[in-house]
């Protein structure tokens, strides 16, 4: 079984988000970048498919050079080869299209993405290069078995859960719940000297179209300071939420 | 040209975010001067869509239809958008909206934004704010296309009537066999649902333990509130994955979001950042979480709570 895992680059989630040349672009200053967190869910699982199934597991990421730390990461994870298609992409249209190109010329069976990314929050990548390929696709995916050329899929919708099966060849968003926590790879020395051995090709982008710009970025409006009522005015605390806030 | 909305039900009902998005789309028809046209799977009952706006109703039915598949749902929404000449299609952010909205996309070639939190700034190019960053920030996004969708996040329009006489057609399903099965729906039935809820109960380690959780069920049930939870409070396994709300779990954007034995780190704070309104009970004067708040109670979940939910009780009796 042929994996591929799209991996993409975010700023870690305790990071300060701020703006710089006129708001139009984020300040990378300071920030460490880390595997998008659902991508690091299905990155596990697709290690586990490796070890367990034999399994081949490949790591994509279509970004500038910079990002290439966190494609070693991904190897010393686990993965066993990586891409990075050489563009700076400016929506998930485009990831889409650069990521299809790629699939097409190498007939993964199971692609896994995550859900939505941190920094963007499209959720648009993993649905758009299904359609691209003409492959079966389950997002907020929570559980994945692969029997043959079947797929047992479960799904998270609001208040329950699916249970899928379809035929490879599959894309799926992962998210938390695909693997357990504990069950998070943390690189040790063996995995970071091996990752050092393992190709890491760089790809020229194809032409691809864009849907979309982002013309400026701003924070939330500051908030107003907290009104703390005493632990012995619950009757004032409901009169506020009732009369004041009007959400009860 | 037209809007289309995708009218969600459940249980043969309009589902709130679908009355949302009649009022969202009501608002950009009567700005541009267009019609409003809703799509609905399976479902006949569609005067109350014309309560919030709606014009047309385009019902497809077919038995293979009766439960959704994302496939199949985008195929059909694609061939209402060509054969209505619609140039704007608007989704609700449900899972199931978000699910077939790239595969909408692509297969009608049109620009996608999610996450959006309010009216367009300009339509001309189409120029809309969402939110980024996961609740951390916002962007401007322009959509300079021929045709474009749009999904809005969960009560960040509101309802907003304004009748309209609504005639219905009907459209058979166009969508293709698959390989795709969907064997098993399981649901907890009578629970109020994060994505849907008003009002949001959560808990964190501050409460102990599992054990505890009667707590935060009661004050839910008080209120008609969905139940949520920390992070380290589902991995411990005290509560679901399902109700982890933060940045690597479930956003929040309720009216109301009543945080117990939180203490309001980074990633918490990322996810529900657009609840409207927030209180914070906590035993600690220098929990973090107090700054993010609109209401705080300094004092100890286990007598605080009790007497909380007895005292509304009373309220909602009164
Ligand atoms: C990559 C990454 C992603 C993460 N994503 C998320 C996320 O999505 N969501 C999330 O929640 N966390 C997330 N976290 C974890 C986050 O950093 C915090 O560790 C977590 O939110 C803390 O949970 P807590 O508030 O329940 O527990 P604690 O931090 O232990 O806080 C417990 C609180 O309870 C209070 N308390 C104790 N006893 C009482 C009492 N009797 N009555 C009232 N109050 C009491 C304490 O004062 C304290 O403030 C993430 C972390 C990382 C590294
Ligand atoms: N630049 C990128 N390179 C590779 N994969 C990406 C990239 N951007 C997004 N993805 C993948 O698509 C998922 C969803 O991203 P998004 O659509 O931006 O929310 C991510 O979790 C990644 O798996």
């Amino acid at each position: 079984m042929k994996i591929l895992v799209c991996i993409s680059h975010v700023p870690d989630t305790t990071s300060k988000i701020n703006f710089v040349d006129d708001d139009r672009a984020f300040d990378k200053n300071g920030v460490q970048f880390i595997i998008n967190p659902n991508d690091e869910f299905g990155l596990t699982r697709a290690v586990w498919f490796q070890q367990k199934e034999q399994a081949e597991v490949t790591v994509i990421t279509v970004g500038e050079a910079s990002c290439e730390p966190t494609l070693r990461k991904c190897l010393a994870i686990g993965a066993n080869r990586a891409f990075r298609i050489n563009l700076n992409p400016t929506d998930g249209f485009q990831v889409a299209q650069q990521l299809s190109a790629h699939c097409k010329e190498e007939n993964y069976d199971l692609i896994i993405a995550g859900r939505e990314s941190i920094d963007y929050n499209g959720a648009m990548v993993p649905g758009m290069l299904s359609a691209h390929m003409g492959y079966n696709f389950v997002t907020n995916c929570i559980g994945l078995e692969i029997e043959g050329s079947t797929a047992k899929a479960k799904r998270e919708i609001d208040g329950g859960i699916e249970s899928i099966s379809c035929e490879l060849p599959l894309v799926i968003g992962a998210q938390k719940g695909l693997v357990e926590e504990k069950d998070l790879i943390i690189p040790n020395m063996r995995g970071i000297m091996q990752a050092r051995q393992k190709s890491l090709t760089v790809l020229p982008p194809v032409d691809s179209q864009i849907k979309s710009t982002i013309s400026k970025f701003e924070k939330p409006a500051p908030r107003g300071a907290v009104k703390m009522v005493d632990s012995d005015q619950i009757d004032q605390l409901i009169d506020l939420l009732h009369n004041e806030a009007k959400v009860i | 040209m037209g809007i289309l909305i995708y009218a969600e039900s459940e249980n043969g009902k309009f589902k709130k975010c679908a009355l949302e998005l009649a009022s969202y789309g009501r608002a950009i028809a009567n700005q541009l001067g267009v019609e409003l046209i809703a799509a609905s799977f399976n479902h006949s009952e569609y005067q109350t869509l014309g309560t919030y706006g709606v014009e047309r109703v385009i019902q497809i039915s077919d038995p293979k239809l009766e439960k959704f598949t994302a496939e199949r749902y985008a195929a059909n929404l694609a061939s209402v958008v060509k054969e209505n000449g619609v140039k704007l299609v608007l989704l609700s952010s449900s899972a199931n909206a978000k699910y077939l909205a790239p595969l909408l996309a692509v297969s009608i070639s049109a620009g996608y934004a999610s996450n959006v939190v309010g009216l367009p700034e300009s339509m001309d190019p189409l120029s809309i704010k969402r939110s980024c960053f996961t609740n951390k920030a916002f962007n401007t996004c322009v959509l300079d296309n021929e045709l474009n969708i749009i999904s809005l996040s969960n009560n960040s329009f509101g309802l907003k009537e304004e009748p309209k006489e609504i005639i219905s057609e009907t459209k058979s399903d166009v969508s293709s066999e698959t390989n795709f099965v969907l064997e098993k729906v399981e649901r907890a039935s009578g629970q109020i649902t994060i994505a849907d809820a008003e009002i949001v109960v959560s808990g964190g380690r501050g409460l102990k333990g599992p054990e505890n959780w009667h707590l935060i069920e009661d004050l839910a049930s008080t209120l008609g509130a969905a139940t949520a939870c920390s992070k380290p409070v589902s991995d411990m396994g005290w509560r679901p994955h399902s109700e982890h709300v933060g940045q690597t779990g479930k956003p929040v954007a309720s009216n109301l979001y009543i945080a117990i034995g939180v203490s309001g780190a980074i990633q918490h704070l990322a996810g529900i950042n657009s609840s409207k309104v927030k209180l914070v009970i906590n035993i600690d004067p220098e929990a973090p979480f107090f700054k993010a708040a609109d209401y705080g109670v300094v004092g100890d979940a286990f007598e605080v709570v009790p007497e909380l939910i007895e005292k509304l009780k009373a309220f909602k009796n009164s």
